[in-house]
Order: C-alpha cells, then sequence, then structure tokens
C-alpha cells in the first residue's frame, strides 16, 4: 500500500460505506420473504392455535375442536430416531474427513456428501421403501425415522468438516505437545473448539428434516390416532400439514397454517434452547 | 456436553416409547391410496370408531397409485384407488383382488372472468380448448352456446393437472369418449402429455391459479369448487341437456352407467337424461381371500356399514352416494368375501 | 496431522517432566480413527445403494429407451413415449437461477451477520433464518401461489419485460407460473442453509486475520475482503454446494409456481418443469410398470445430473482456491 498516495482514502472509506450498506440490504433482501412467509402462516393460522390443537386428535371434515396432538408428538419421536440414527455418524464422519484420512479418498467422499445432499427427499424415501417397508412388511416409525436420519447425515458431515477444519492447527499441536493423545485432543479441544459450529449444522439438519413430508409418505404412512408401537404407522406435522393443505376445507386448511406454525416455532424453540444450553462452551478462536 | 446431550436424547427416546408403548386392546387396520375420498373416508372411519370400538381403521392418502402398489405388495390390509385397476396390474395380485366402489364425485370446468357468470360447453367446445384449437374467449364456438354473457376477447389460460391423479382420470376418460382427435393424440390416464396450459399441483393448486389468473380455465373436483366459492359451467351431455354438475346429476349418471359384474366401470358421457357427463366413482381394493380372520371380519363388518350407512352422510360433505341398485350389488360381492 | 510428524511424545521418546505423564493410549486412537473411518465411509455406502436402487427400479426403461431418453423431449404416458431432456432443461436452470440469486445474498448477509450487526441482534437474526429451513415445502408453495406469483406478475415481471424485453430471456406473454418463478422460489428455499454455514465460516475466522488487516489500515470492507472472506473462500464454496444440493432436490415449492410444463424455451416467462418435481408430482399415482420405471430412471438421471454438476463445481474450486494446506495456518 502506498502511504504517499493520501487521495485513496476516502474512495476506499467509500467503497467500505457502500459495501458496509449492500451487505444490510441483503440481509434485509434475505429476511424478507422469510418474514413474509411467517407473517403469512401467523395471520392464516394463529387463530386455529388453540389448546385443543395440542392435545385433540384430528376430527373430520365439519366436526369442530380437532388438533394435531398425534402430529406433534410423532413428529418429535420421528426427529428423536432420526437424530440417533443421523448425528453419530454424521458427526463422526465429518470428523474423519476433517482429521483423517489422505486427501484422495477424503476428496472422493467429500463429493460423495454433496452428491448424496442434492438427492430429493422423496428419493430417499422410496430407497427405505425397499430396504425396511417391503422386507418387513409394514410402515413404522422406525422406517421414518431412518429415511429422515439418512436424509440428515451428510448435511451434518460436510458442515462439521467444514468447521472442524477452521480450528487453527495450533490448538492441535498444542494439546499433543502437552501429551494428550490424537483422540482425545480432537474430541476435547478441537470439537469443542468447532462445537456452536457442529451445532448449527446439527440444528439444520433438524429443521430441514423437521419440515420434511415426501420421505415419510412410504415410509412413516402417518395415522390419524394415537401411535403405540415404533413398529406401527406414526403421524407426523408435515404428513398432516400437507394432507390438510390440498384439501378443499377451508377449516382444514386454516388446520394446516397453525400445524406449519406450531412447526416453525418449535424448531425456532429448539434452536434457541440449545443455543442457550451451549453458550460459552465452545471456545471462541482467537 | 455431547455425551450427556446424547444420554439424554436416548433417554427421552426410551421413556416415550415406554410411555406409549402400553399394549393396546385395539386392532389396527391400515389403508392407503386416493385423495379424493379422503374427507368422507376420514369421516366414516371415525364414526365407525364409535359403532366399534375396538378396532381403529387407519387411511392415508398417497395417491391410487401408492394404493394400488401397497395393496399389491400387501403392505397395507386395504387400497383405494380413483380409477379401476388395469387388467396389466390386477393380474400381479397374489390372490383375487376386489373393487368395491364407494362413492362419486364429478370435475367441474371452473374459470375466471368479471362478473362469474354461469357459461355452457358441450362436448366439442372443451374438446377444442383443451387441445389448443379455440384460443380466445370470445371464440364464435363459445359465444354461440352463450348468447348474452359478454365474453372477452381474451386469451384462455388452460390449467391443467401436473400430478397424476384420479380427476385427470376422469376427465381425460371423458375426453376420449367424446373426441377421436383426443383419443389418438393425447389419451386417457392419470398423467398426460397435454396439448396446452399450465399445470397445477394438486385440485387446490389448480383451484389457486384459477382464481389467480384472470382469464384461466380449468377442470377441478366439485368439492373445490364449492368450497372455494368458484364458478363453473353447465355442460351438455349425451342425452343433449345442458346439466349443471350436482350431487343428483352424478348420482344420476351412476344410475344409468354401465356396471360390469367386476365393478370397474367407467361412467362418463352416460345416456341418462339428468346424467352430468363428467364423473367417476372410488373403490375401496381388498382381497377376496382375507390373510388375517380377525382382520378380515371387521373389514367385512366395516364395508357393511359404510355402504348401509356411511353412504347417508356422503352428501353433506358433497359426495355423491351409490345409488339404491349399485347398493345392493355390493353388498351382494361385500359377502363373497371369505377369511 | 500425519503420524510422520506426530511430536516426540508420541514416539516414545522421554522427554523432561512429560515422562512422568501417561503413554497416549495407541488403542484409543486407532479406535477413533477406525470408528470415525466407518462413519465416513457411510456416505460411500449411501450412494452405491441409492444408485442401485434407482438402477434396478428403471432397468425395464433402459433397455426400452437407452440414450433417446436423454434426448427426446416427449412426456407421453400414454403413448408410453418418456424423454428427460425438458426436465434435464428444467433442472439446470431453475438452479441456476436460484443460485445467482441467493449466493450472493447470502454470503453478503453472512458478512453482515458476523461483521457489521449490532451484537445483540446476531444470534437471534441467525436462530430466525435457520428456523426459517424448517418451513415444509408445500407451504412455501401455496405461499407462493397466493402471495408470490400474483406480486411477481404485477411489479417485477412487467418490470424486467420492458428492461429486457428485447433479449430472448424476457419475451412472451407473463402468466405468473414461470420458470422464472421457479428460480425465485429455490432462492428462498436455499437461503437459510447457505446464510447459517456461511456465517459459521466466517464466524470461524480467527481474529487475528483481522486485526492484522486493520493493523495494516485496512478499511472495514478492506479487511472483510482480503481478511475474512479471502480465508474463508473454501468454506464459503462448501455452502454454496450444500444449497446448489438442496436446489437440485427441491421438489413442492417448484411445482406449485413453475408451471409444469415439460418443454425447453429460452424465455424465463414461460413455464417449466424440473426432475425432481416430475419424480414428486407422478410418483404417487403411476399404475403401469413401464411409467413407474421411467420415473425411476428420472430419479436415476437426476442423480446422474447431481453427479455432473457437482464435479463441475469441484473444477471451479480448484481455479479459485490454492492447492495447498487445506488446514487453518495460524
Amino acid at each position: 500500500m502506498d502511504t504517499r498516495r493520501s487521495d485513496n482514502h476516502p474512495w476506499r472509506r467509500f467503497k467500505s460505506a457502500l459495501a458496509s450498506v449492500i451487505a444490510f440490504i441483503s440481509a434485509a433482501f434475505v429476511i424478507t420473504p422469510l418474514g413474509l412467509v411467517f407473517f403469512y402462516l401467523l395471520v392464516n393460522g394463529a387463530s386455529s392455535v388453540n389448546w385443543a390443537f395440542f392435545t385433540k386428535l384430528p376430527a373430520p371434515v365439519g366436526a369442530p375442536g380437532g388438533g394435531m396432538a398425534n402430529a406433534i408428538v410423532g413428529s418429535l419421536e420421528l426427529l428423536a430416531i432420526a437424530g440417533i440414527i443421523g448425528i453419530p455418524v454424521g458427526v463422526l464422519g465429518g470428523v474423519y474427513l476433517a482429521e483423517y484420512g489422505s486427501a484422495r479418498i477424503n476428496s472422493i467422499l467429500r463429493f460423495l456428501a454433496d452428491v448424496l445432499n442434492g438427492v430429493p427427499s422423496i428419493t430417499w424415501g422410496v430407497v427405505v421403501y425397499g430396504l425396511v417397508v417391503l422386507r418387513f412388511k409394514g410402515f413404522s416409525a422406525y422406517a421414518g425415522g431412518l429415511a429422515l436420519g439418512l436424509i440428515m447425515i451428510p448435511l451434518i458431515v460436510r458442515t462439521t468438516e467444514e468447521v472442524i477444519l477452521l480450528v487453527p492447527n495450533g490448538y492441535r499441536e498444542a494439546s499433543l505437545a502437552l501429551g494428550v493423545g490424537r483422540w482425545k485432543t480432537i474430541v476435547h479441544i478441537v470439537m469443542k473448539t468447532a462445537s456452536k459450529g457442529i451445532i448449527t449444522g446439527i440444528l439444520l439438519a433438524l429443521a430441514r428434516v423437521g419440515g420434511e413430508t415426501a420421505p415419510l409418505l412410504f415410509t412413516a404412512f402417518g395415522n390419524r390416532f394415537w401411535n403405540h408401537s415404533l413398529n406401527q404407522p406414526i403421524a407426523a406435522l408435515p404428513l398432516q400439514v400437507f394432507t390438510y393443505a390440498i384439501s378443499p376445507y377451508d377449516d382444514w386448511h386454516r388446520q394446516a397454517w397453525a400445524g406449519a406454525l406450531v412447526l416453525v416455532t418449535g424448531i425456532f424453540c429448539v434452536n434457541v434452547l440449545v443455543r442457550v444450553l451451549t453458550r460459552g462452551r465452545g471456545a471462541s478462536v482467537v | 456436553m455431547k455425551s450427556s446431550k446424547f444420554a439424554r436424547k436416548i433417554l427421552a427416546t426410551a421413556l416415550l416409547a415406554g410411555v406409549t408403548a402400553t399394549a393396546s386392546a385395539q386392532m389396527m387396520i391400515n389403508g392407503a391410496g386416493a385423495t379424493f375420498p379422503y374427507p368422507i373416508y376420514s369421516k366414516w372411519f371415525d364414526e365407525y370408531a364409535k359403532v366399534d370400538p375396538s378396532v381403529r381403521f387407519n387411511y392415508q392418502s398417497i395417491g391410487s397409485g401408492g394404493g394400488q402398489k401397497q395393496i399389491l405388495a400387501q403392505t397395507v390390509d386395504f387400497g383405494a384407488s380413483d380409477g379401476p385397476m388395469s387388467n396389466e396390474n390386477l393380474a400381479k395380485a397374489p390372490s383375487k383382488l376386489l373393487h368395491i366402489p364407494t362413492v362419486a364425485g364429478a370435475d367441474v370446468v371452473a374459470y375466471n372472468l368479471p362478473g362469474n357468470p354461469t357459461l355452457k360447453f358441450d362436448a366439442d367446445t372443451i374438446a377444442g380448448i383443451f387441445l389448443g384449437h379455440i384460443k380466445k374467449w370470445n371464440d364464435p364456438k363459445i359465444t354461440a352456446l352463450n348468447p348474452g354473457v359478454k365474453l372477452p376477447d381474451q386469451e384462455i389460460v388452460v390449467v391443467h393437472r401436473s400430478d397424476g391423479s384420479g380427476t385427470t382420470y376422469i376427465w381425460t376418460d371423458y375426453l376420449s369418449k367424446i373426441s377421436p382427435e383426443w383419443k389418438t393424440k393425447v389419451g386417457t390416464n392419470t398423467s398426460v402429455n397435454w396439448p396446452t396450459g399450465i399445470g397445477g399441483k394438486g385440485n387446490e393448486g389448480v383451484a389457486g391459479q384459477i382464481k389467480q389468473t384472470p382469464g384461466a380455465l380449468g377442470y377441478v373436483e366439485l368439492i373445490y369448487a364449492i368450497q372455494n366459492k368458484m364458478p363453473y359451467a353447465e355442460v351438455k351431455n349425451a342425452a343433449g341437456e345442458f346439466v349443471k354438475p350436482t350431487l343428483e346429476s352424478i348420482t344420476a349418471a351412476l344410475a344409468t352407467a354401465d356396471i360390469p359384474d367386476d365393478f370397474r366401470f367407467s361412467m362418463t358421457n352416460a345416456p341418462g337424461k339428468d346424467a352430468y357427463p363428467i364423473c367417476g366413482a372410488t373403490w375401496l381394493l381388498v382381497y377376496e381371500q382375507q390373510k388375517d380372520a380377525a382382520k378380515g371380519k371387521k373389514v367385512v363388518e366395516f364395508l357393511k356399514w359404510a355402504i348401509n350407512d356411511g353412504e347417508k352422510m356422503a352428501k353433506d360433505l358433497d359426495y355423491a352416494p351409490l345409488p339404491e341398485n349399485v347398493q345392493q350389488r355390493v353388498l351382494k360381492r361385500i359377502d363373497e368375501i371369505k377369511m | 496431522m500425519e503420524a510422520a510428524t506426530a511430536p516426540a511424545i508420541m514416539r516414545g521418546e522421554p522427554l523432561s517432566a512429560a515422562a512422568a505423564m501417561k503413554r497416549p493410549s495407541r488403542f484409543g486412537d486407532k479406535a477413533f480413527e477406525w470408528l470415525t473411518l466407518a462413519m465416513a465411509l457411510t456416505v460411500a455406502v449411501l450412494v452405491i445403494l441409492i444408485g442401485w436402487q434407482l438402477w434396478q427400479g428403471s432397468l425395464l426403461a433402459i433397455r426400452k429407451f437407452g440414450f433417446h431418453f436423454l434426448t427426446t423431449s416427449t412426456w407421453d404416458p400414454n403413448a408410453e413415449e418418456f424423454g428427460a431432456l425438458p426436465f434435464i432443461y428444467g433442472t439446470l436452470i431453475s438452479s441456476l437461477i436460484a443460485l445467482l440469486i441467493a449466493v450472493p445474498l447470502s454470503i453478503a448477509t453472512a458478512a453482515y451477520l458476523t461483521e457489521l450487526a449490532p451484537w445483540w441482534i446476531r444470534q437471534p437474526l441467525a436462530s430466525l433464518i435457520e428456523m426459517l429451513a424448517a418451513i415444509p415445502s408445500v407451504i412455501l408453495g401455496l405461499w407462493g401461489i397466493f402471495v408470490m406469483i400474483p406480486w411477481l406478475r404485477d411489479y417485477p415481471f412487467p418490470w424486467l419485460k420492458r428492461l429486457f424485453g428485447w433479449t430472448p430471456f424476457f419475451t412472451g406473454p407473463i402468466y405468473g407460473p414461470s420458470m422464472l418463478a421457479g428460480g425465485i422460489i429455490i432462492a428462498v428455499m436455499i437461503l437459510p442453509i447457505i446464510t447459517s454455514v456461511s456465517r459459521e465460516i466466517l464466524r470461524s475466522v480467527p481474529d487475528l486475520q483481522r486485526e492484522a488487516a486493520y493493523g495494516l489500515g485496512a478499511t472495514r470492507w478492506e479487511a472483510t475482503r482480503i481478511a475474512v472472506l479471502s480465508y474463508a473462500k473454501k468454506g464459503l464454496f462448501g455452502a454454496v454446494i450444500l444449497g446448489l444440493g438442496r436446489a437440485l432436490g427441491e421438489t413442492m415449492a417448484v411445482t406449485m409456481v413453475i408451471g409444469n410444463t415439460p418443454q425447453i424455451a429460452a424465455s424465463l416467462f414461460k413455464p417449466g418443469y424440473t426432475l425432481a418435481s416430475v419424480l414428486a408430482n407422478e410418483f404417487t399415482e403411476a399404475t403401469s410398470d413401464i411409467y413407474l420405471q421411467a420415473l425411476f430412471e428420472i430419479g436415476l438421471v437426476l442423480f446422474g445430473v447431481t453427479i455432473l454438476v457437482n464435479l463441475l463445481a469441484q473444477l471451479l474450486l480448484r481455479t479459485i482456491t490454492t492447492t495447498s494446506a487445506t488446514r487453518a495456518v495460524q
């Protein structure tokens, strides 16, 4: 940088200010459609979110007071199963890609993970249908959870890998120099440093599969009533929302909007809760 | 931190599974298929749960194709389809599969014009519009049928279904019957190669599209047109009368349609004077020889209830019930189901 | 980090104070490595599984149509003639539009969230954006029909036509449902994922980088550009690829606004159709064998398109980053 050219400063400052404005406008552009959708959900669905919604089973057309209690619980159960499958596999897989392996193998696996992220969710549903549902001759919560979990895996693998790669080498070296073993270094130092990023990846994946309908059509199937065994069909919020949204009835439409509202707000609460619980756990990178 | 999160998750799942895995005395019977009858089937199953609390019927609308596939694969206890199964598919069934018609509906011509006039169409004009020959609202063929209605000099925006559906099956079945050109060029199926128009997803998508686009015209199930308060047309039937699609005119079509013994029939362009020409029935698919005796018994009891009592609820939900003569034939068929 | 460069202590040579410390467990290290390897290999297993299932499900169709499937434009379930070309076109164009819109917006927003926004707004805003990744596709689609399309038809589209109507991309009548609308709604769907991941990437850039730039007299923008964005290039690219993945596989929301007409047209105002949409639309209702197999083949083609596009992206990546260290160096 040529310090003699002091007439450069105003132009550079202007560029900087312009960039700030553009960044701000971009953020506004990103928030706006999302905000509009949420607002639309609020306007159309808030009136149907009442106590009955959270406690009652779906009612047939014309009968008031129906709810989506079983769908809410069902979604939670499915997400739990999906999480058990998807989170450990995804996180540990991402760790491998960031910490071990050779450049060749890793770039192939990374590439394959990216490809998996582009598979439409209905294909996942069809694959799990062929694997599980046909074999056991029945739809089940297990199949649904499996389908969702599999969708989560490549997403979490990539996000985990990306944030772990950004942990400075100095941390690893310092830890190893102190005599801490390799795997302990990775788990307690590296992953801990990257924990906020890893959690973001997990939350994104959960949000993504939480709103998925297509993979559940052929696996979890849906259930008008309470599910009593994970081997049986189970209701899910996005499935119920979908069924109601494409129906002709206004009352069901409103319940669909309410369902979407509850879904999105629920994910938000989980997000906030996890953030609060893990506040300050991950060291900020200096 | 991570290990305790996992532990908590596992604990929560175990608790939930434990709490909900209390062995229920209720039997669960699963069915899958058509989306068209979903509202009335869900009403029936809810009412039937009061009649017989020991059994729960879980019906999910995954589509007619899905319903046929699942009953063939025997992953569900009964299927449902808006179109009769083809011979090819029926041959794949491990044992004899019965078609049980339940209710019927109609495809109406819905449109978006200023003033919401009630228009009249005949077979020729409808085929012409959907084949792309008639492009404008004030085309002489349309104005001839609708004297006194001010039709704008505007392009007709044709809206059809993009997803496979029984609604499309009924529509194309009708067009194939009344237009040789349609039959050779396009044909009958749940999804076809449309000569013109844009595709909307689902009845909901098409209805939404029509409502939002001035000058649009498309076909939707009667229920959707009624619930969305859309104007729809009277259509000239085979007997030469202009008939408005109503539950009565659908039932009239059912009464005069030619229904073969295996109940796989088409009721479009029915000959009756009061018949609405563009309608179709929906079927439940059950095996003649039930695998599970206890479940089979419940299924038969439900089917009998559906025809005897369930049919009475159809009208309130804008579905056309089966006429008396057909009901009797169906009951006889249900008696043939063996455990 | 390769074993060859591990510190002396790992090779078992004693050091003064450290000699008294417990030797790190070789078994633990090896076991952990095998465990993570197994988990990473599931990715490969899943790809093979999906490819296999799609292949198995479309054998009949492949045998019947052969290469023509990729080059013909007719999609006729009745005549049993199936060609995937217009869908391939639709998928590529709609995804391209979506990326062109979403990537600059997302990265700029991520930069805003990490560098410029007031500290108290950062996490809440980020959480809000992440939450919006959960909006069910069908809901977004319905919003698209009832809110987005009428607005597009009345304001931006005519404006685009006035300004760019002389190019082949913005000609023809404006119905509303169109390729452009499809691309826009995909953009809305992938904004949360690209923004969130980009934000994490930018947040992970060490402060030392920024401090160094400021120390040299850089303005805010210069520091961000030189110290943060170029440092995080590879990670940001990864975020974009994640968004691209979602864009290629998006079904429900797209199918409600894209018009679902299998055709290849230059004008973005004309309706289009994507591979994922036709698969989702017709799969549950396909009744004949060949029809179903053709749809499976569409799934296979989409799989192939995803692989090709990702390959292209990798090539692109080579040109914008150096091939040296992939690790953050302090």
